[in-house]
């Protein structure tokens, strides 16, 4: 009895996991989540401490320093280089991933909570559902990094500003695929059922029409991902995001673009790391699209 | 027809309207004064004073936007302090680099992405259908000014064919706009063709299984006929509005690929703009880029009697 009631999950569990590119994009993302949660173990040094003395130090540069607390002479070596203050890239890097992914997964997950409630409001309130709509029409005739540029410049560049303004830019979508999830789900027999039976508005939608939306949102919720590191990316690369103080590939960029000519791997380093990040969790994504939502794959 | 085209034009009213509470609200939801922030730091009282006078900031606010939005039709979009010019005649100053840069990357977009995505369709599941749609997931993820540095590195420092930044104007030069074009085109068309091309294979797919392809091909008629006659040319109306929603990304593609390769463009005024704090100036841009979006999509979907005849309204 048991083993019938359990099947059906790890089935699809089974699928999922079976895909190639849910294997290939799930292991990379793990390891770059990793990365950001080990940072101080990996061989990093503090990626705000500078020394003016090793500005521009190409890739392996060993540089003897005094450390804080001992004051003892070390040997450090810079393996992606330094960049203008002499700061040590690799750390950098490094650390930056936690600010990429806290901004990701954050965005992702408020975005699909805001979404998804507004979202099925608008698909069950014919009433709600004009008023709603056109105002998302409205957010997403303002292009997306547009939209967040105008929110940063509002509240000022800071890591809640930047996570605000992608949300903000972001929740339109979401909002159209759950309420285009309800207005399908409620002619269902079932949904008319459980309305016949006088079930109470909220457990309806809880308990029948919000389980239809989970694996469409997953999917969604990786893409978002995606979208907002690189919108974060984009901020702070334009210096209008997370303030320069904090590591992120943005602003490592950024720092390194006017020496670009002379010392590219400023820009190098980090602009590899984003590409492999995003690219890891759109794979993932198309994986996890293909596996278990396949409605929604053959759509796009 | 008549009635389709109204109420099509009528629909963009509210977006329109929504955009521009929007782009008004922004400023109000500001802590400080919005004269004082619109004026700048180096305002005087009297400018100030001024400033307020014109806004009607002693009104109340529904009556404020009603001035704000009156003067935005009739171009009057402020000052802006940072630049001590009419931010309108700003915009137009700005509007051939960023148009430029548009235009050159949408005609190489669809000369690139409009036949990869035909030929991932014809040969689907093949490995070359496998590697244009890995292509086309790279290019999503690779963010633009990644591309940007990365063409700038291997073309202009390395190769050294292309000038590394900057912008020539047409008129001083047609050879030097395009040549300094060249790469920053590139950069932006990357993520744009990796979205479009996908659209063709769907659409084209779709159009594949269609009767009529069967049809055709029984009757025999040539393969490059049917792909071109029969079923490009039915698929063409899904392409098309891809690639008018796709303007999006293009426009805030371009506000990076201007910073990136130094083009004096809408888009580089933008990012000024904001790190000045030049109110005036954001809220002009965004909402100009907003504009010609919706006015954009709204052209795609009246063009759709042109494409396809079946469409009467």
């Amino acid at each position: 009895m048991q083993d019938t009631e359990r099947s059906p999950f790890r089935l699809t569990l089974a699928r999922i996991l079976g895909n190639t590119s849910v294997r290939v994009g799930g292991i990379v993302v793990l390891l770059i989540v990793l990365m950001g949660i080990f940072a101080p173990h990996l061989g990093t040094r503090d990626p705000g401490a500078i020394a003016p003395k090793n500005r521009y130090k190409e890739p392996g540069y060993a540089a003897t320093m005094r450390d804080y607390n001992t004051g003892q002479k070390v040997q450090v070596i810079y393996k992606m280089g330094s960049d203008t203050l002499g700061r040590d890239v690799y750390s950098r890097v490094i650390y930056g991933a936690r600010t990429s992914l806290i901004v990701g997964i954050s965005v992702a997950s408020i975005a699909i909570f805001c979404g998804m409630i507004i979202g099925l409001v608008a698909g069950y309130f014919r009433l709600a559902d004009g008023i709603i709509m056109r105002i998302m029409d409205g957010m997403m005739a303002i292009p997306a990094i547009l939209l967040a540029i105008a929110v940063v410049s509002v509240f000022g560049a800071g890591l809640l500003s930047v996570i605000v303004a992608i949300v903000v830019a972001e929740v339109p979508r979401v909002v159209r695929l759950v309420r285009s999830i309800v207005l399908s789900i409620r002619e269902e027999p079932y949904v008319e059922a459980a309305i016949t039976a006088g079930t109470p508005i909220p457990t309806l939608l809880v308990r029948h029409v919000l389980p239809n939306t989970v694996a469409p949102l997953i999917v969604q919720g990786t893409f978002i991902v995606a979208s907002a590191i690189i919108i974060e990316a984009i901020l702070s690369f334009l210096g209008i995001g997370i303030p320069p103080e904090i590591p992120t590939w943005g602003n490592i960029m950024a720092e390194g673009r006017e020496a670009f000519q002379l010392h590219p791997y400023v820009i190098l380093y980090p602009g590899v790391i984003l590409a492999l990040t995003v690219l890891s969790v759109n794979i993932l994504g198309d994986g996890l699209r293909d596996t278990m939502d396949p409605r929604f794959a053959k759509r796009v | 027809m008549a009635s389709y085209l109204f109420k099509r034009i009528l629909a963009t009213i509210p977006v329109m309207l929504f955009v521009a509470i929007f782009i008004f609200l922004l400023l109000r939801l500001t802590p400080g004064d919005p004269a004082a922030i619109i004026a700048g730091d180096f305002a005087t009282t009297e400018q100030i004073a001024e400033i307020r006078k014109k806004l009607g900031l002693s009104e109340p606010l529904w009556k404020q936007f009603f001035i704000w939005f009156g003067n935005a039709l009739q171009f009057d979009l402020g000052e802006s302090f940072y630049y001590k010019k009419e931010v309108s005649e700003l915009i137009l100053n700005r509007i051939e680099p960023t148009f430029s840069l548009s235009l050159i990357t949408i005609i190489f977009t669809v000369c690139v992405a409009v036949p990869l995505g035909t030929m991932a369709a014809y040969t689907q599941g093949s490995w070359v259908d496998r590697f244009i749609m890995g292509f086309s997931v790279m290019g999503f993820s690779l963010p633009v000014f990644v591309i940007g540095y990365g063409v700038i590195y291997v073309f202009s420092l390395k190769l050294q064919w292309f000038p590394v930044q900057g912008y020539t104007r047409i008129g001083d030069s047609v050879f030097g706009w395009l040549h300094q074009l060249i790469l920053p085109s590139l950069a932006l068309s990357v993520i744009f063709i990796a979205f479009i091309a996908r659209m063709t294979r769907t659409s084209v797919l779709e159009v594949l299984s269609e009767d009529y392809i069967r049809t055709a091909r029984a009757k025999g008629q040539t393969e490059s006929k049917v792909l071109m006659r029969h079923a490009l040319r039915n698929a063409a109306v899904p392409v098309v509005t891809v690639i008018g929603l796709a303007i999006a990304i293009l426009i805030g593609g371009v506000v990076v690929t201007e910073s990136v390769f130094n083009i004096p463009g809408l888009g580089l005024m933008t990012v000024e703009a904001v790190l000045n704090r030049d109110f005036p100036t954001v809220q002009a841009v965004i909402l100009f880029f907003s504009v010609i979006y919706v006015l954009i999509n709204l052209l795609v979907d009246l063009s759709y009697t042109l494409f396809d005849p079946r469409i009467r309204y």
